[in-house]
């Protein structure tokens, strides 16, 4: 009888769930950066909140919501479990270990970034989505949308968690910077003509999505956008 | 004196082998199933042998000393691997080979034996293809060949300057193979240190495990000698630091005769030695000939940089010497010829004891053609040198990269300096046709065997050799005896001669621990290849080769009364092990040296300087001496000589000219 | 007895068997000279070590001239010392300077253990090319070696994978202790040529699973393991590699 084997549970396998799910969230990442950039529309939110409004309701969304939770549960329970197998491929430390010379830090840290971004997850999650899901938003704005704008306007009036953001935003652009492009090489995408092109994409990825990002909270908090 | 036997079939040349092969007795399946051969070394030879007889049928259990299989020292031969393809269309033939291969070796090897290598040849490159071994190929998709010394057609497949590497990983795949199936038993970090003799015939080896030290029996019904060569016996060699005569010698202390032991072959182009500390020497491939021009001053003692030398103050011996053949003669006269002009003084370098390789003139043409290819009409000097430094180094970047690594020089921009170091011994157990030597049911294949370089190997072709008796020629010639051996039960291992074998080994161990003298194994490894070096090196003479004698006698009574081996005997111990290997190399240099004072003529790598022509050629006597030495063993390190003639019906020998 | 001038301070692993715990042990060594290799210099402590009556240090060494794949130093943190495309053996002293302190520690992972000192047990690496690393052809089953011509720039990447000397350095500095670019070589060198295809599916399949038997770690794209690959052995290989494993697993109905 032909079956699939180990094709999930052997090496490859579970790096292929890596890629695969790691590439799911880099194209959530380009949807929520879009919506989160109806901000400089700056008419108070309307257009963002709209967006938002869109984002709650239309089921497609609402059905990968669930597909993009599953996909984030499988990256992190899979990531932690690699950790946790590659030390043990390793019981004894080097004394001396001159990684920087073959590698880049990040790629190296890669547990380490995750980590720091599931706890700004956390965070950001319980922050927002927990309400607009289930506590509630308290506000509507003009259109009658959810005030979801509102919220965010208060959230980083707090410095400590705009520096938070910052942060997690600085480890998400290291994490992509290694994870991007080490999402192709684990799907086999390796070629000579192809993957410098792969490599130069995902770089200003990693840069621009995480910097738009941070930049939000930055523009909130600085007053720049009511 | 025993009546040496060469069991060579009879009939036409051309036939011989076909012939055997087709009569000889067969093993059937079902017998092969309970048959067990020992195979002692994984090189070309023991891997292509163990995973052919696996392949047969039969259960085979393999040795090395090595970690893996994998890092026998064949993985380290460089250049390429002859066979009568004549895949270039330039005349070559099986008979070409075969009388290259005569000639090469000064008509000191067997008619027979080289022949069948010949046939075989082909057969060696189609299973290496079709095991994916990457050889080297031309655009169309066709195999590529190149020129190597002492011939002049182009024969040698290569894969750059790994040819060694591929061919080996090869022979290890297939071996792997088998392993994996259950068909061979692997027993690597072992080392063969008895060969067990029951009722006259071979039965089984004493190995020590060297992780844990422990002596280990094993029975079987033929045991394969796969072991290598002894150039080691220099200490400074081209070969692995691991590389040894343990197997051999212990077989033939156990009554199988050594052929013709002071057949060396000293290379020309090695890296020079740099220092007192320095542990080996490292070859840069014959292939490197192809495309370089070897030179010295025309002045003595000058000590101008290369460069600076005019191209008419500078002297390309070999080409004058030998028009004909030029930088592609025999790596015998080659050395020779190198060491002459270094003698005379016009040697470079530091310690005056080097020649130039110099590449910048096939650099020059090889960038003018390229320049071609590109559409770049009279290129200036600097272009072609730079266009064809591209192609030199795909041709040899490795090994020129290898040559800067240990000088500090970069041979792109420098002519590098090379010198002759020991590389290869033609010498090695006596067998006959079948590979089998004195000892029946003991076999020896591959550089480990005497048989077919004759005295002076040419280029490309140990590669071809072990390959062939490891593929095509013991698979077939086991036949003969093992069809005859079906009766026999396996040796329990309790047998006296096991228990007498093992005693004799530990004996030896402990004494090795209990002497607790005041130096090391590698201070008499390196007296010894000192007296080796000076005295049966590339010039050998009447006066030096018993001085040599007297003086390793010498130091046999030194290293076992003022050895130290630090350690035990139960637990991994390099110096332990490096102290068996020199013991047997001391009682080995010995003889090698008594072979050369008895062969009173030059031949190939045999240089007696008594016995030389006028313009300093190799000298030999074919009336007293066309014949090869086997020396058998009688105790206590004395050895008696017994000769088997050599007779050429096929070719007429002649004075070896390469002019 | 050496004739160089340089001083140097060596921590080395002493370890003295499987079972028992190591440390780094400092030894002082002098008049190193520049033009040693780096074993050589290890001859010459180990010259002395017997001198003085102390166990010399254990470690794999053999061809000497980078090809056999024995030796296997993790020289100040990286595998074959501080030079790029080379092997412990062709590293020479002239690349230290006098005074320096250089640390060597064996390769460190779970699936090769140490068996003393500076050596490790390897022969995982032979268990995985035994359980597929190989095309199958019985001796005397070859056909003409030029009836099946094969591009040359195919036949040179099958090379530049066979060039792998099966040493190590790749899962000694992966902080993952991952083999996947050795299994790679070996995949790739066979399934980029006409004659491996027949196997090729089954291959990457038994040898990825023999690899992962042997308790080796995960390939996380650090590319440490192409860097500091003697040989150059190339990341694209391990690329080649999963899209071999996944066209096995996913559109090959065979399966092992």
């Amino acid at each position: 009888m032909a079956s699939f084997g180990n094709a999930f549970s052997s090496s490859i396998g579970k790096k292929l769930i890596m890629g695969i799910t790691g590439l799911f969230l880099i194209s959530f990442l380009v949807v929520h950066c879009f919506i989160n950039a109806l901000i400089i529309v700056n008419d108070g939110g309307l257009t963002f909140n709209m967006g938002a409004h869109f984002m709650g309701t239309n089921w497609i969304i609402r059905a990968m919501e669930v597909v993009l939770f599953a996909g984030l549960l499988a990256h992190i329970v899979q990531g932690f479990r690699l950790v946790f197998q590659n030390r043990a491929a390793r019981p004894e430390r080097y004394a001396v270990n001159n990684g920087s010379a073959n590698s880049k830090w990040y790629s190296r840290s890669m547990g380490l970034l995750g980590t720091l971004l599931l706890i700004f997850l956390i965070v950001h999650v319980s922050k927002f989505w927990v309400m607009s899901r289930f506590t509630g938003i308290p506000t509507v704005d003009a259109n009658g949308n959810h005030d979801l704008f509102a919220v965010m306007v208060e959230t980083f009036k707090d410095p400590l968690l705009v520096l938070l953001y910052v942060l997690a935003m600085v480890s998400l652009a290291y994490h992509l910077l290694h994870g991007f492009s080490s999402a192709f090489q684990t799907l086999g995408w390796n070629h000579k003509k192809y993957t410098p092109l792969i490599k130069g994409f995902g770089f200003w990825f990693s840069i621009i999505i995480p910097l738009l990002f941070a930049l939000m909270p930055i523009v909130m908090y600085l007053g720049c956008i009511k | 004196m025993a009546e040496l036997n060469a069991h060579i079939p009879e009939g036409e040349l051309t036939d011989k082998w076909t012939k055997l092969r087709s009569s000889m007795p067969l093993v059937n399946p079902s017998n092969k199933r309970s048959i067990e051969i020992i195979v002692v070394g994984s090189g070309l030879a023991g891997a292509s042998a163990a995973a052919t007889l696996a392949e047969m049928g039969y259960k085979v259990k393999c040795f090395c000393f090595q970690d893996s299989p994998r890092r026998a020292h064949s993985i380290a031969a460089q250049g390429g691997i002859n066979a009568a393809k004549n895949y270039q269309n330039d005349g070559d033939s099986t008979y070409r080979l075969f009388y290259d291969t005569i000639k090469g070796g000064d008509y000191r090897a067997r008619e027979a034996n080289v022949h069948r290598l010949a046939e075989v040849s082909t057969n060696i490159i189609d299973q290496c293809v079709a095991q994916g071994v990457p050889l080297a190929r031309e655009y169309g998709g066709l195999l590529d060949n190149r020129s190597f010394g002492g011939t002049q057609v182009q024969r040698t497949f290569y894969a750059a300057g790994q040819t060694g590497q591929q061919l080996l990983l090869g022979a290890y795949s297939a071996l792997e193979r088998q392993v994996g199936m259950g068909k061979v038993e692997m027993f690597t970090r072992h080392e063969m240190l008895e060969v067990v003799v029951v009722e006259g015939k071979a039965k089984g080896i004493i190995a020590r495990n060297l992780l844990t030290g422990e002596l280990e029996r094993h029975s079987g019904h033929a045991v394969l000698l796969c072991s290598g060569g002894y150039g080691n016996v220099f200490y400074l060699s081209t070969n692995a630091m691991g590389s040894n005569v343990t197997a051999a010698w212990k077989a033939h202390k156990k009554g199988a005769f050594f052929g013709n032991p002071c057949y060396t072959q000293i290379h020309p182009t090695c890296i020079p030695v740099s220092g007192d500390h320095q542990s080996k020497l490292t070859l840069m491939s014959e292939s490197l000939r192809n495309d370089g021009r070897i030179w010295v001053p025309k002045k003595k003692d000058d000590t101008r940089k290369a460069s600076e030398i005019p191209e008419d103050e500078r002297d390309y011996y070999l080409e004058r010497r030998y028009p004909a053949f030029g930088n592609l003669v025999p790596r015998d006269v080659a050395s020779r010829a190198a060491k002459e002009r270094c003698d005379a003084g016009y040697g470079v370098g530091k310690s005056k004891l080097a020649v130039y390789l110099d590449f910048k003139e096939n650099t020059e043409r090889y960038g003018r053609i390229e320049a071609n290819k590109n559409n770049i009409h009279n290129p200036d000097k600097e272009t072609c040198m730079k266009l064809g430094r591209e192609v030199i180094k795909e041709k040899y970047g490795n090994l020129f990269d290898m040559y800067a690594q240990i000088t500090g020089e970069d041979p792109y921009e420098l002519p590098m300096r090379i010198y002759p170091a020991v590389h290869y011994t033609m010498g090695g157990l006596w067998v006959d046709y079948n590979l089998m030597t004195t000892v029946p049911g003991l076999y020896a294949l591959g550089e480990a065997n005497f048989s077919d370089h004759g005295a002076n190997r040419l280029g490309a072709s140990a590669l071809m050799q072990g390959l062939a008796d490891g593929y095509f020629v013991l698979p077939y010639t086991i036949g003969a005896y093992l069809s005859k051996e079906l009766a026999t039960k396996p040796i329990p291992q309790d047998h006296p001669a096991f228990v007498e074998a093992e005693a004799s080994a530990k004996a030896i161990l402990d004494k090795f621990l209990s002497i607790k003298g005041t130096k090391s194994v590698d201070h008499f490894h390196k007296k010894l290849g000192k007296i080796m070096w000076d005295k049966c090196g590339m010039a050998r003479n009447e006066k030096g080769l018993k001085e040599g004698i007297a003086e390793i006698q010498q130091l046999r009574k030194e290293f076992w009364s003022d050895l130290r081996v630090p350690g035990s005997s139960d637990e991994m111990n390099p110096e332990l092990e490096k102290a068996g290997r020199v013991a047997d190399f001391i009682e080995l240099g010995e003889l090698m040296c008594m072979d050369a004072l008895n062969r009173n003529e030059s031949c190939g790598g045999h240089f007696r300087e008594e016995y030389q022509t006028e313009e300093g050629e190799a000298l030999r006597d074919d009336e007293n001496y066309a014949y090869v030495s086997a020396w058998e063993y009688k105790g206590d390190v004395t050895f008696e000589l017994h000769k088997e003639e050599l007779k050429f019906e096929n070719i007429k020998v002649a004075q070896r000219s390469y002019k | 007895m050496s004739t160089g001038n340089m001083n140097l301070t060596l921590k080395i692993w002493r370890q003295k068997n499987n079972k028992a715990k190591g440390g780094l042990v400092d030894y002082k060594i002098s008049e190193v000279s520049p033009d040693m290799s780096f074993l050589e210099m290890f001859d010459v402590l180990n010259e002395d070590l017997v001198a003085k009556g102390e166990e010399p240090v254990v470690f794999d060494h053999d061809c000497r001239e980078g090809i056999c794949g024995a030796c296997s130093m993790f020289i100040d943190g990286r595998p074959h010392g501080p030079k790029e495309g080379i092997t412990t053996c062709q590293l020479h002293m002239r690349s230290f300077n006098d005074g320096d302190t250089i640390v060597v520690e064996p390769w460190r992972a779970k699936a090769f253990p140490v068996i003393k000192d500076l050596m490790v047990d390897r022969t995982a690496f032979d268990r995985i090319i035994a359980s597929g690393g190989f095309i199958s052809v019985n001796t005397g089953n070859a056909q003409d070696a030029n009836n099946l011509p094969i591009p040359k720039v195919q036949a040179d990447s099958a090379f530049e994978a066979a060039a792998c000397i099966g040493c190590g350095a790749c899962v000694a500095t992966c902080k993952n202790a991952s083999a996947m670019l050795f299994v790679s070589a070996k995949v790739s060198q066979l399934a980029q040529l006409p004659q491996g295809q027949p196997e090729r599916y089954r291959r990457v399949q038994s040898m990825v699973a023999q690899m992962d038997a042997e308790g080796f770690g995960n390939c996380t794209n650090t590319g440490a393991c192409e860097a500091e690959c003697p040989k150059g052995i190339s990341l694209e290989n391990i690329a080649r590699m999963n899209r071999d494993f996944y066209s096995a697993k996913f559109v090959s109905e065979e399966s092992i």
